[in-house]
């Protein structure tokens, strides 16, 4: 962040550090993501382990929120079923901008096993991703990585999310 | 920025305005304390449930139609998938009903295994069903210690499997693999923590918790006859004085030979049903407690002879032409049971699960029944919410245990 | 030519049946006279016209108009309170008909018992909401899968699946990965038929690999730009595997895609 350190020996002693507008905002956004709980299937069991005593999301600065309005982040774990997409796309739109969205274990991001007629075949027909995650069920230590990626996708990201592609351009 | 889609308006469609004093209430499907995708529609008089309607299905996944096009070996990991928080206790399942269709003979070794692990789920399966159930009700620090104490016990599926919540590690015919070495040492040590957090953290902080007593006490009343009309099975219906445990009344495996009660309460409310599981986890803990010397005394074969529908172990194919035949026969076309229906039924953590099997002969099953005990705990809500209160409502289903990728299925 | 395959049950078929190959059947025997299973037996006295008794379960056939009265007689008469589990099977294409089968379990006497009785592609059937309520959810899901209707139930709906569903999923004519209104219904519902020729059609293969296709997962260590056109050839480069888990995507010159 502070990029241009000011040599306070010759800037008259003032605290000043500066940055940019954009790394200031990115910092903020990617150490305080509040994803939505949204465990799906199977791997909300492992989301919950990954917010419990072992694994311990709350370093990251990741509460999990259970109101739409309040999160950042949707972790779609665990399989989407046709009859569910349409609540998945409506609690997407609920969530304030910017928000992002990780697709966690193979069922998420492809149908996975379920190759049948009630499982939507991947969450990126309904909603973009910006992280898949393999797996079935992905480890605790898988989400953590995620995240730590999506912060590092955040953190080189414009603040002016009008700038930002989404990845999916056929939903936009 | 809204997207544009047809989900206008972006609120839900129901119709909130009444001209009486009703309210409706959508609860779900995504909801914390829903634990996973239920949604239930409420229908409100002040602050009391007046009609309760369970909507399920946002996790049907077709698996009893995934089962009409896999072999029976390919079918079972699918089978973890149902109760994902006991997934060997599903696998067990499954594979008790092929066996029983194919009448083969399980190795006394692979039988001592897969009790071990089927009781070591049970008490993983409890503990979970504690964690949720006290951070629904609002105890967030038990949810904390009881996921300290299940993730060592998912330490010990992962030693013995690889997996830590999806084991398949039971498979038709025995086990695949032996305990690794230590593990019977590290599994007594899991049992000794256990136990004693269960006397010194939960039960102290729980048992004559005030705010506890008064949020579970009275609350989800369940009457021996409703329990029995509703199809209730496990706990549900041990927690109404029904003295009915698979284990011990159509034994199965080793609970035969095994020593342990039955613990029962009829006090038909949340409150008992919180005893007896804490109370099952003392009975696995001492099942598991004479499990250990058994395994030790035991043969070391793993998987059952029945050359016809097992493969034959791994040297043998490698090293005998008539074991490579059959294994490539199996592996290529899969086993062909007999002609003939199956219904095994094993008493699950949740209740009693069990699988119909329809099998014509051929390498895929006619029709699977996957009768899942959480499905009739669902639809028990509808009358058991009806003239709650709508804080009770979290602690009713939180007391059911249902788990939503066995109830759609 | 063209393989022939039936239309009246697609679900997935042996490749290899050897031709002398009989299945055999499991072990039934006859029900023992003394036993428990004989006293329900004589209870249902002419109801059943078809008794045995297989892997210590017996397992009774009776008319589906009667279904009723043999429950109520289990019930009240020998002990079976509880109906554990009740389904269907589609014999549509062998006979035309549903084989509908009631679990019912005698907690005292730890016995089972299975009721099978067989109903033709349009008939309907008595509800048993009356005396078991589990059939409430039960019967909704057989609604659901198989499309038997229940006469007298409370509340008849589907169930597992969407109001709006089209088809019955358990049926043997209806396919594993769902029909034509199965495979649009989520981009129907959400964005709207117009939506279709952006969105696509799914991916029901999951073997397969389009090396072209930029849009969706990333390959570690052959990455290019979001969307590139890359079906020109593309420029070769090392694989690097030890570092590519390891790459700092936040320095300047290891950029991976041009967004930015």
């Amino acid at each position: 962040m502070a990029q241009h350190q000011v040599n306070y020996a010759s800037s008259a002693g003032l605290p000043i550090a500066l940055t940019t507008v954009d790394k200031l905002v990115n910092w903020g956004r990617s150490n305080s993501l509040w994803p939505l709980t949204y465990g799906l299937a199977c791997c909300a069991i492992e989301m919950m382990a990954s917010g419990a005593s072992r694994f311990d999301f709350d370093r990251f600065g990741t509460i999990f929120r259970a109101s739409p309005r309040q999160a950042d982040v949707m972790i779609l774990a665990g399989t989407l079923s046709k009859k569910h997409a349409e609540f998945t796309r409506r609690l997407y739109d609920q969530m304030a901008e910017p928000k992002w969205v990780i697709s966690m274990g193979s069922c998420a991001n492809t149908g996975g096993m379920f190759n049948t007629y009630a499982t939507v075949q991947g969450v990126d027909r309904i909603v973009p991703v910006d992280i898949y995650l393999p797996g079935c069920a992905p480890r605790p230590e898988t989400l953590q990585y995620a995240l730590m990626m999506l912060q590092k996708k955040i953190r080189r990201e414009s603040a002016n999310m009008k700038k930002n592609t989404k990845q999916n351009l056929r939903l936009i | 920025m809204q997207q544009t889609n047809k989900l206008t308006p972006f609120f839900e469609n129901l119709n909130f305005e009444r001209s009486d004093n009703m309210m409706i209430i959508n609860f779900g499907p995504q909801h914390p304390s829903a634990h996973g995708q239920l949604r239930l529609v409420l229908e409100l008089d002040g602050e009391k449930v007046t009609k309760a309607y369970p909507d399920i299905g946002y996790l049907h996944r077709g698996i009893e139609k995934m089962a009409e096009n896999m072999t029976y070996n390919e079918f079972l990991p699918t089978t973890d998938r149902l109760d994902y928080i006991a997934s060997t206790a599903n696998n067990y399942a499954y594979a008790h009903s092929v066996e029983t269709l194919l009448g083969v003979d399980i190795p006394e070794r692979a039988q001592v295994i897969r009790t071990m692990l089927l009781e070591v789920n049970r008490i993983i399966s409890h503990l979970f069903f504690l964690a949720t159930h006290a951070l629904d009700v609002g105890a967030m620090s038990v949810f904390l210690y009881a996921f300290r104490e299940r993730e060592f016990g998912m330490d010990l599926m992962e030693d013995y499997c690889g997996a830590r919540l999806t084991h398949s590690a039971v498979r038709i015919g025995g086990v695949p693999l032996d305990l690794p070495a230590n593990w019977t040492n590290d599994l007594m040590k899991w049992c000794d923590t256990v136990e004693h957090e269960l006397a010194n953290t939960y039960e102290k902080l729980l048992n004559e918790n005030r705010i506890w007593k008064m949020r579970l006490e009275d609350v989800g009343v369940i009457s021996a006859e409703d329990a029995q009309s509703w199809g209730c099975s496990g706990v549900m219906l041990r927690g109404s004085g029904i003295k009915y445990d698979i284990r011990k009344e159509e034994p199965y495996e080793l609970y035969s030979d095994l020593e342990f009660d039955i613990p029962i309460s009829d006090r038909c409310d949340s409150y008992g049903r919180y005893r007896l599981y804490m109370q099952e986890i003392r009975e696995s803990i001492k099942i598991l407690r004479q499990l250990v010397p058994m395994y030790e005394k035991s043969t070391p074969q793993l998987m059952a002879h029945a050359p016809q529908y097992i493969s034959a172990p791994k040297e043998e194919i490698m090293t005998q032409n008539y074991a490579l035949m059959q294994h490539f026969v199996l592996v290529t076309q899969g086993m062909r049971p007999p002609v003939g229906e199956v219904y095994a039924p094993t008493e699950s953590p949740k209740g009693e699960l069990g699988f119909y099997i329809k099998s014509e002969g051929e390498p895929y099953a006619y029709r699977l029944k996957c009768r899942a005990p959480s499905f009739f705990h669902t639809g028990l809500l509808q009358e058991m919410l009806v003239g709650t209160y709508i804080a009770d409502v979290v602690t009713i289903i939180g007391s059911t245990n249902i788990v939503f990728g066995e109830v759609d299925r | 030519m063209r393989k022939y395959t039936p239309k009246d049950n697609v679900q997935k078929k042996s490749y290899y049946t050897d031709r002398f190959y009989i299945a055999p059947r499991v072990p039934r025997s006859q029900v023992e006279s003394g036993s428990h299973f004989a006293d329900v037996v004589n209870a249902l006295k002419k109801l059943a016209f078809e008794s045995y008794v297989e892997f210590n379960q017996l397992i009774v056939h009776i008319k589906s108009t009667d279904n009723i009265k043999v429950l109520q007689i289990l019930k009240e008469k020998c002990g079976y309170t509880v109906c554990s589990e009740l389904s269907a099977v589609d014999y549509l294409a062998s006979s035309g008909e549903f084989e509908i089968f009631y679990q019912m379990l005698n907690l005292s006497e730890a016995k089972r018992v299975r009721v099978l009785t067989r109903i033709k592609k349009d008939e309907a059937i008595e509800s048993i909401v009356p005396l078991h309520k589990m059939a409430n959810f039960a019967e909704r899901e057989m609604y659901d899968m198989f499309g038997i209707v229940a006469n007298n139930h409370p509340y008849l709906k589907r169930i597992l699946m969407p109001e709006d569903w089209v088809g019955h999923p358990l049926l043997k004519t209806y396919p594993l990965q769902g029909d034509e209104a199965a495979s649009w219904y989520e981009v129907d519902k959400i964005f709207g038929k117009e939506y279709r020729d952006i969105i696509g059609a799914e991916n029901r293969d999951p073997a397969k690999i389009d090396r072209y296709d930029t849009k969706r997962f990333s390959r570690v260590g052959h990455e290019v730009p979001f969307g590139a056109d890359i079906s020109s050839g593309e420029k070769e480069k090392d694989i690097e595997y030890s570092k590519t888990f390891l790459v700092d995507y936040t320095s300047s010159q290891k950029q991976l895609d041009k967004r930015k």
